[in-house]
């Protein structure tokens, strides 16, 4: 899988707050680039690959780390 | 001036029916008693008892006998599970159940499996249909005691295959339970189950009165501790009259049933329309052909859930959310989650008898500014 080059904590944060934040950034990096989202919200587990399948991003997966469940997303367009 | 409130939560509570009014009222008078003593009192409430248990059976197609009454549709859920479950135990200790069973099935799941059982999840699509190769390949599996499947989801409306997967538990020799909730008093409900349950309260009658019926030859044992009221189904005295209530609304609303389903199906169709087009980024859910008539559920992007909610409520409608800010638990809906659809800013709308056209004119007028004023505060417009 592609390192993310950016990582978004979102941790503490109530959808659709993370949601928000991916849908901010994104754009604003190359196309081609992959976003890890840091989400503790169980939401965000459904929430953040419906954005990229409504938007047409691309979702990477889910990877669980030290710093609890994270989402990435690259930017296809 | 406040606009007059309009209520689209009938798949939470219905308005109780002008029939089951009347004849709670009546009942109150006459069947107080304890229809299991010997005495005209008794009598007289048993006379209502058996007459309500007649009259609820025929409108359900099934035997008298094969009814009982409980204290609300998530007792007769959990009835149903735990006693299929016990019953078969000596085949094996599996629940099989779709990842959208009500609440009241997922809990009765999970204190299966706190005492050592299997429930295995069977997955749906995106529209909330039941993926039924995986369902016959799951109830094939050795040591299945039981399978649950919701008649049509109370989350999105999408009506089930009840058949296909009825054919699949036959073949399988494993008892199916329907949840049919959402279906009794609206829509027909397929034959092929073993045990079913509904919910007065879903077609007009009181809160506090379930139905439980298990087919004969099913192999059911109560889960509760013994009692002989209703075939040792039901523990407790049963609110009698609001059984008689129930009875009653639900005989006028199944004769209404289809010419309910006719009016409130173009309604729910205008609101599928007219909110995928007049609101910017919004996701209708659920099956757009095979649904019930009278629900709908969306979801708008970026808008938090519990905050459409208190719009809404702020101009008079009434409406339910799967959204995780709007449960206790904080949690977004197992059913949207099941779907992989999105979950916040989410509104399940759901129609009744006393819905007019107006109401749903004056929702989809709204809508789209209470939508669009929530996405300005948020600072969310042009995402």
């Amino acid at each position: 899988m592609t390192a993310p080059r950016e990582v978004l904590d979102c941790r503490g944060q109530r959808c659709p707050l993370p949601v928000i934040a991916v849908a901010r950034r994104l754009p604003e990096l190359p196309v081609g680039t992959v976003v890890r989202v840091l989400a503790d919200d169980p939401a965000a587990a459904v929430d953040i690959p419906a954005w990229c399948r409504m938007r047409g991003q691309e979702f990477l997966g889910k990877v669980t780390g030290e710093d609890g469940p994270a989402y990435d997303v690259r930017r296809q367009h | 001036m406040s606009a007059s409130p309009v209520y689209l939560d009938a798949a939470t509570a219905a308005p109780l029916h002008p029939v089951a009014r009347q004849a709670l009222l009546a009942a109150l008078d006459d069947g107080w008693a304890d229809p299991g003593k010997l005495y005209a009192q008794a009598r007289r409430a048993r006379q209502l008892l058996d007459a309500a248990r007649a009259a609820t059976a025929e409108t359900l197609g099934v035997r008298p006998d094969e009814l009982s009454f409980t204290g609300s549709g998530t007792t007769a859920a959990h009835a149903a599970v735990l006693g299929g479950l016990a019953g078969r135990r000596r085949v094996g200790p599996i629940l099989v159940h779709s990842e959208i069973e009500h609440s009241a099935v997922l809990h009765a799941a999970e204190r299966h499996t706190a005492a050592g059982g299997t429930a295995l999840g069977v997955p749906v699509d995106r529209l909330g249909r039941l993926d039924v190769a995986a369902w016959e390949t799951a109830v094939h599996a050795p040591g299945v005691a039981l399978a649950a499947l919701i008649a049509a989801s109370h989350e999105v409306g999408t009506v089930q295959p009840v058949e296909e997967a009825a054919v699949a538990c036959a073949a399988a020799g494993v008892p199916l339970y329907v949840d049919a909730a959402q279906a009794v008093g609206r829509v027909p409900v397929p034959a092929g189950w073993s045990v079913l349950t509904a919910s007065a309260h879903k077609w007009g009658g009181p809160a506090g009165v379930g139905l439980l019926v298990v087919r004969k030859g099913t192999r059911w044992e109560s889960p509760w501790p013994a009692d002989e009221r209703e075939s040792g189904r039901t523990p407790g005295a049963l609110n009698l009259p609001a059984v008689v209530a129930a009875a009653a609304s639900l005989r006028a609303a199944a004769a209404d049933a289809a010419a309910e389903a006719a009016r409130l199906a173009p309604l729910v169709d205008r609101i599928r329309a007219r909110v995928a087009a007049e609101v910017p980024d919004v996701e209708v859910v659920g099956d757009p052909g095979h649904r019930l008539p009278h629900l709908v559920t969306f979801s708008c992007l970026y808008v938090d859930g519990e905050a459409l909610l208190h719009a809404l409520d702020r101009r008079g409608f009434a409406v339910s959310s799967g959204s995780s800010c709007t449960s206790s638990t904080l949690r977004p809906s197992h059913v949207l989650e099941a779907m992989g659809v999105l979950s916040h800013g989410n509104v399940r709308i759901s129609l009744h008898r006393e819905t007019t056209e107006a109401d749903v004119e004056r929702f989809l007028a709204e809508l789209p500014g209470i939508v669009a004023d929530l996405r300005t505060e948020a600072g969310v417009v042009g995402l």
